[in-house]
């Protein structure tokens, strides 16, 4: 008896992965919901309640599902070519920063779709242009961008925390460290009435199809699948690793700016330093139950911004700490590669 | 200007870099130790992060300040055997699965604390590892506060330094180890496992990651909040590379980084109309260049994140 790599994985098994990952880690995680001396099976019920139990609860749960889409799709991208960028967090900065700053003057004045649209695009250059330092490093002299990236991250809020108590600071904002708001009328239209569920949800959908289409109908979607499969075959291949790479890295860094530019002419107006409860990194937690795959991103995103909202309501109806929430997000990430791994292989009589 | 300068010449900012250097010196030294193994251990955030919250805790809860380091320290090992199980046993990238270990680490710390802990106003307190003082060298002028007026775990830090260096290059077990890194395969020949070395590695470079991070609640402050390690870990990890994996190095690494960082903070209050953010933002850039500057001549150990699998060529 041996294990053995499988040629292709049946959708039934790629399906079923993620399912037991998270249900292992539920599992898991009841053990420290016991410790808080509460029934699991109460603490659960309650989260489900909460995040999907009434017309508010889906709205908010959907409304936290946006900004995750988008870094998931960022580390998914990057993931496939093997680009480890964990500076989703930072880039997300960048790209709310951008947005608050251009949306506050001049592009406010435009007419609401074009405005919108530079400022998306200007959120989004702003992401990409802060991964191709690490990229370009990576590339050049050969610097892991794991760490660069991580760094980054420091060094950019940082910075916003900067703007926004100095050149961007909101004369209006009572002394609070919060950038200038966007103009009222670039922000985006409520997609549901009487909720601050918007219409980014359907550009989050409208970009992971887009992402889908690039990843399996172009040359570059398959040269950077190739690139992250086997480096040293895709090169033999003739495929431009370094060129690669790079457009990847914008795509990846695009995609996390958006994020930020979204969130703040979606939910917020303005820019702090505190907007994102680590939308960064939770997008790499959503990449990875999404097994990489655009459609699953989607899905992800919803299930882990449903943990995250049920698990404040279940907080507050039964006094387990929220963070709970963080650490079935983490054990699923650990649960799930492992899931993949034996998606991966099967044992050979 | 000449206050920026002043600043150099005082013994204050000499004992600083020290209790600034230790966290990085006891993480930096984990990370060398597992990587020099084939390892790379980016879980070491959110293992100097659970170091952090469980020294403190154990303390807290009435154990001696010794105690509460190797309770961390065992808290870290615990962690470093389940990023060794995924990364070495099942042979999982190395990379995701560091991050999950510090995702986990981090939110396990900051779920037991809120619930172990009852914070009011002000996070509870404990009593700090105080000064030792030695007799004639904590007298001495200028040294005698610079260097010779540590915490007991600052001089621990700096025994291990030398401990691990002999270790690595003087001993059969540094040997295996180092040949681990390389060439796996070679170590599987001379009748040892490479597995078992590696993990071992992993959980030993762990719970001094675990020391590192309950340094910072136990000497350098006497409480705990979540984000307190402040990308200490990743910082180490950059030391790392920095060192091109030689403890005498890392220690070099270390020491500058931290005098780099003391002097930052004391030059804040000296330069007037520079944003604060500035000043903090710039041990971070300065990681990067050091990354830069090295990374065309560094010796990365051979077999570094190639996961070993028995019988697989």
């Amino acid at each position: 008896m041996r294990i053995e790599r499988r040629q292709d994985v049946p959708w039934v098994i790629a399906a079923l992965a993620p399912i037991l990952a998270i249900l292992a880690s539920l599992c898991i995680c009841s053990g420290l919901i016991i410790m808080a001396k509460v029934n699991p099976l109460t603490a659960y019920t309650e989260m489900f309640y909460g995040a999907l139990g009434s017309r508010l609860a889906i709205t908010e749960t959907l409304t936290r599902a946006i900004p995750l889409i988008f870094t998931g799709l960022a580390a998914a991208v990057a993931f496939r070519a093997r680009l480890w960028n964990i500076g989703a967090e930072g880039q997300f900065y960048v790209g709310a920063l951008v947005t608050a700053w251009i949306g506050h003057g001049l592009v406010g004045e435009l007419p609401a779709p074009f405005g919108v649209i530079v400022l998306l695009l200007g959120g989004m250059l702003a992401g990409a242009l802060l991964l191709t330092g690490p990229a370009l490093l990576r590339l050049h002299f050969g610097v892991d961008e794991v760490v660069t990236t991580l760094l980054l991250n420091f060094i950019t809020i940082l910075f916003v925390g900067m703007m926004v108590e100095g050149p961007l600071k909101d004369p209006m904002g009572f002394g609070w460290p919060q950038s200038v708001p966007v103009a009222r009328n670039v922000m985006l239209p409520d997609l549901i009435a009487r909720s601050r569920l918007h219409i980014g949800l359907l550009l989050a959908i409208f970009a992971a199809g887009l992402v889908w289409v690039v990843q399996s109908r172009t040359v570059f979607g398959a040269e950077s699948r190739a690139i992250g499969l086997n480096p040293r075959a895709a090169m033999f291949a003739g495929i431009p690793l370094p060129q690669t790479l790079f457009l990847v890295a914008l795509l990846s860094g695009g995609l996390a700016g958006l994020a930020g530019a979204v969130e703040v002419i979606g939910v917020t107006g303005y820019v702090t330093t505190t907007m994102s409860p680590g939308f960064g990194y939770t997008g790499i937690v959503v990449a990875m139950l999404a097994a990489l795959h655009p459609a699953g991103v989607v899905a992800a995103a919803v299930f882990v911004a449903a943990i995250f909202v049920g698990a404040d309501a279940m907080s507050r109806a039964t006094g387990v700490p929220s963070f709970i929430a963080d650490v079935i997000m983490s054990v699923s990430l650990l649960t799930m590669l492992t899931a993949l791994l034996f998606a991966n292989y099967r044992i050979k009589r | 200007m000449i206050e920026a300068f002043d600043i150099l010449t005082t013994a204050s900012l000499w004992a600083a870099v020290l209790r600034i250097a230790t966290p990085l010196i006891f993480g930096v030294l984990g990370a060398l130790i597992s990587e020099r193994s084939g390892v790379l251990n980016l879980g070491i955030e959110g293992i100097m992060t659970m170091g952090a919250m469980v020294g403190w805790l154990a303390v807290y809860l009435g154990t001696g300040l010794w105690m509460g380091l190797a309770i961390a320290a065992l808290a870290g090992a615990v962690l470093g055997l389940l990023h060794g199980f995924l990364t070495v046993g099942l042979g999982l990238s190395q990379h995701v699965t560091g991050l999950g270990i510090t995702l986990f680490g981090s939110s396990l710390s900051y779920f037991l604390y809120r619930l172990w802990v009852q914070v009011e106003d002000l996070p509870p307190t404990i009593i700090a590892f105080k000064p030792l003082h030695i007799p004639v060298l904590s007298d001495l002028p200028f040294l005698g506060e610079a260097v010779f007026g540590q915490t007991a775990p600052t001089y621990l830090a700096l025994i291990l330094v030398a401990f691990t260096a002999w270790g690595l290059n003087r001993t059969p077990l540094g040997l295996a180890l180092r040949m681990t890194g390389e060439n796996p395969q070679a170590v599987e020949a001379q009748g040892l496992d490479p597995l078992r070395i590696r993990i071992a590695a992993v959980v030993v470079g762990s719970a001094l990651m675990a020391i590192g991070g309950a340094f910072l609640t136990t000497v350098a402050f006497n409480s705990f909040f979540p984000t307190m390690v402040q990308g200490r870990g990743w910082i180490c990890i950059a030391l790392v590379v920095f060192a091109s994996w030689k403890p005498g190095k890392a220690l070099l690494g270390a020491l500058l980084f931290a005098l780099f960082d003391a002097y930052q903070l004391r030059l804040q209050h000296v330069v007037d109309g520079v944003p604060y953010q500035l000043f903090l933002m710039a041990p971070y850039v300065l990681s990067i260049v050091a990354l830069v500057l090295v990374a065309r001549r560094a010796q990365v150990p051979e077999a570094l994140m190639t996961p070993y699998r028995k019988g697989e060529r």
